[in-house]
């Protein structure tokens, strides 16, 4: 194999790797639209929460899997606690008014994030133990880790989705709130639930982004915009597509970083993806192109 | 009677370069300046209704052409702070283009790309030549015209004075006149717009066009007034300050822009003190509590207030007689 094709390679795993991130935080922010129609700005500042959750209670000598539960139960309450009392008032409201009050959300939960965990930059480690289970040339162990449990998380979503009164509820909600509520489904419930669901979909987007970067207030605002990208370029109301979207954005940046733009401006990628989507396809590759019947 | 308070103020203001000493002279000049970028930030967000939560990025552009160009003395201040705006101007019509066509809030997801990406473009090395890296660029005060009576602490603050003056004159011209009234019914209606013959996409990216301009020369003139540009100052903070400043100014505003800009000038200086975190936690908290409570913000109140002691002054001036009638009885 030429050395500049085994590099290329290397890059395109290392991508994937980014990718799973950014596709378990859009297939957050795909559950959340779906369910109020909203993008949340919110999305990355749970999981920066869910993650200092783990770190501290990883400080306290918890195992790891039980810090994580623990998290993900934290962050699914919250979730829809947010959900319930403080969007559920803007319900009514036009989507100005709640874009407005995310935003405000966000720097909220950002600030409550600094204030009650510290700005300093803390190390996280990975869940996984260095020799996996199988040792691979073009990924590390904590790589290969978030990709197999970010594509665990995908399949857990569609199971839930799919197969089971919850899921069908979800769907239902997500199609037509009215006539869900006509035959019975505490559509109220269900909302909030997205919500739970999303932060814990995010949750573990933050766990495996924390051992890359160090953890601090800001950590998630980059992957929450290759995130929006992911979900943009997907289809931001089509589930899968948003994780293909993910995926696609974590290899595009990390060739552009590596061959085109060089690793400061990587961001910039992120942005031209945006564009480009909302130039030429808005719909994204595989979400449902919205006719208004005037 | 508003154009009347609106000189009132003004003549105030001017006065006041000769009175108060240069430290609250450069404060004023702050207030004016951000005022000029929450006004911009209104003309998109309370008048064409279209969420922006990057225009941090346009008082960076702004800022960075301006004191790239002051640094080799490119040319005068004055034109460099056209330049800055018209700079501002294309750049936010490119962008806002192929986003503004479309239905629905998707400028503020792009705008939040924009707002976190654009600060790394001016840290990036390959650029340090003229943008001076971490460093930043440190700029000179600009010279007063020859003839005048003012130090140049005082120059500079009359000339932001009269920025801001003709810049407000400018806008509230703008959003009075049929341009506003289209905006107003893009807003409110864009199906009703499309019927009655606006092109809704073309408003909708002119007006954020219009509103980069007033951002962008707020960011220029800022520049010259702190006399330094660096990377940090123009995070996504600047950007959700600007909104938090029109959201509680008052949205759709003119005179909103004043008492956002006052808010957001003020508050941090005395929140910071107590907290680093509070800031951010106070803004938050606003937006939510202006969004549920208040949701014209400060002008809005004062509207209703004035509004209230009309009635009431039209009541007495009914009422007396039907006492009479009672009394009569």
């Amino acid at each position: 194999m030429p050395a500049g094709f085994e590099t290329l390679l290397h890059q395109i795993a290392s991508g994937m790797a980014n990718g799973a991130i950014y596709a378990g935080l859009a297939l957050a922010l795909v559950i959340v639209y779906r369910a109020t129609h909203h993008v949340n700005f919110v999305q990355g500042e749970l999981a920066v929460f869910s993650t200092f959750i783990v770190w501290t209670l990883l400080q306290a000598q918890f195992p790891y899997w039980a810090a994580l539960a623990i998290s993900l139960v934290l962050s699914f309450v919250l979730a829809a606690l947010i959900e319930a009392f403080i969007l559920r008032s803007f319900a009514n409201a036009p989507a100005f008014t709640v874009v407005s009050v995310l935003i405000g959300l966000l720097i909220v939960q950002n600030s409550l994030n600094g204030a009650v965990f510290g700005y300093l930059t803390k190390q996280v480690p990975s869940p996984f133990p260095d020799t996996f289970i199988v040792s691979t040339k073009f990924f590390s162990s904590h790589q290969l880790g978030s990709l197999l449990t970010i594509l665990g998380v995908i399949v857990a979503v569609y199971l839930l989705l799919r197969f089971t009164k919850l899921g069908l509820a979800m769907r239902a909600v997500a199609d037509n709130p009215v006539s869900s509520s006509l035959s019975g489904i505490p559509v109220g419930l269900i909302l909030a639930a997205s919500w739970g669901i999303a932060a814990c979909v995010g949750a573990i987007a933050g766990v495996l982004t924390a051992p890359v970067v160090y953890l601090e207030p800001n950590m998630m605002m980059g992957v929450l915009v290759y995130a929006f990208a992911g979900a943009l370029l997907g289809g931001i109301d089509n589930p899968w597509g948003a994780a293909v979207g993910g995926f696609l954005v974590g290899i595009g940046e990390n060739l552009a970083g590596a061959y085109v733009v060089g690793t400061e401006l990587k961001l910039g990628f992120a942005m031209t993806v945006i564009v480009g989507v909302l130039l030429l396809k808005p719909a994204g590759l595989f979400g449902r192109a919205t006719i208004e019947r005037v | 009677m508003t154009i009347l308070s609106a000189l009132v103020v003004f003549a105030l203001l001017l006065a006041a370069s000769f009175v108060l000493p240069n430290y609250r002279l450069f404060q004023l000049s702050t207030v004016l300046m951000s005022a000029v970028a929450i006004l911009g930030l209104n003309i998109i967000v309370g008048y064409t209704g279209q969420l922006s939560i990057g225009h941090g990025a346009f008082y960076a552009v702004g800022a960075y052409a301006t004191a790239i160009l002051l640094k080799d003395q490119l040319a005068a201040y004055w034109l460099c702070v056209i330049i800055s705006g018209v700079l501002c101007f294309v750049l936010g019509f490119l962008f806002g283009f192929p986003i503004l066509r479309l239905r629905g809030h998707y400028l503020a997801l792009a705008t939040f790309a924009l707002g976190i990406t654009v600060p790394q473009f001016f840290q990036y090395s390959g650029f340090d030549k003229f943008t001076g890296g971490f460093q930043g660029i440190v700029l000179d005060k600009p010279p007063v015209p020859a003839g005048l009576p003012f130090n140049e602490d005082q120059w500079l603050y009359v000339f932001c004075l009269c920025v801001a003056g003709v810049l407000f004159l400018a806008g509230w011209n703008l959003v009075r006149g049929h341009v506003g009234r289209a905006m107003i019914a893009v807003r409110d209606n864009p199906t009703a717009a499309t019927a009655m013959g606006i092109n809704t996409g073309l408003l909708k990216t002119t007006s954020f066009a219009v509103s980069a301009f007033y951002t962008g020369i707020a960011g220029a003139m800022s520049a010259i007034i702190v006399q330094f540009v660096s990377p940090d100052g123009y995070n996504l903070f600047l950007s959700v300050t600007l909104l938090v400043g029109v959201i509680v100014g008052g949205i759709a505003s003119v005179s909103g822009a004043i008492f956002g800009s006052l808010f957001i000038t003020f508050i941090p200086n005395f929140a910071d003190s107590i907290s680093k975190a509070l800031p951010w936690a106070i803004y938050g908290l606003m937006i939510i509590a202006v969004m549920y409570a208040a949701p014209g913000g400060v002008a809005g109140l004062i509207d209703q207030i004035v509004r209230k002691g009309r009635r009431i002054k039209i009541k007495h001036a009914v009422e007396p007689p039907s006492q009479n009638v009672e009394e009569a009885k």
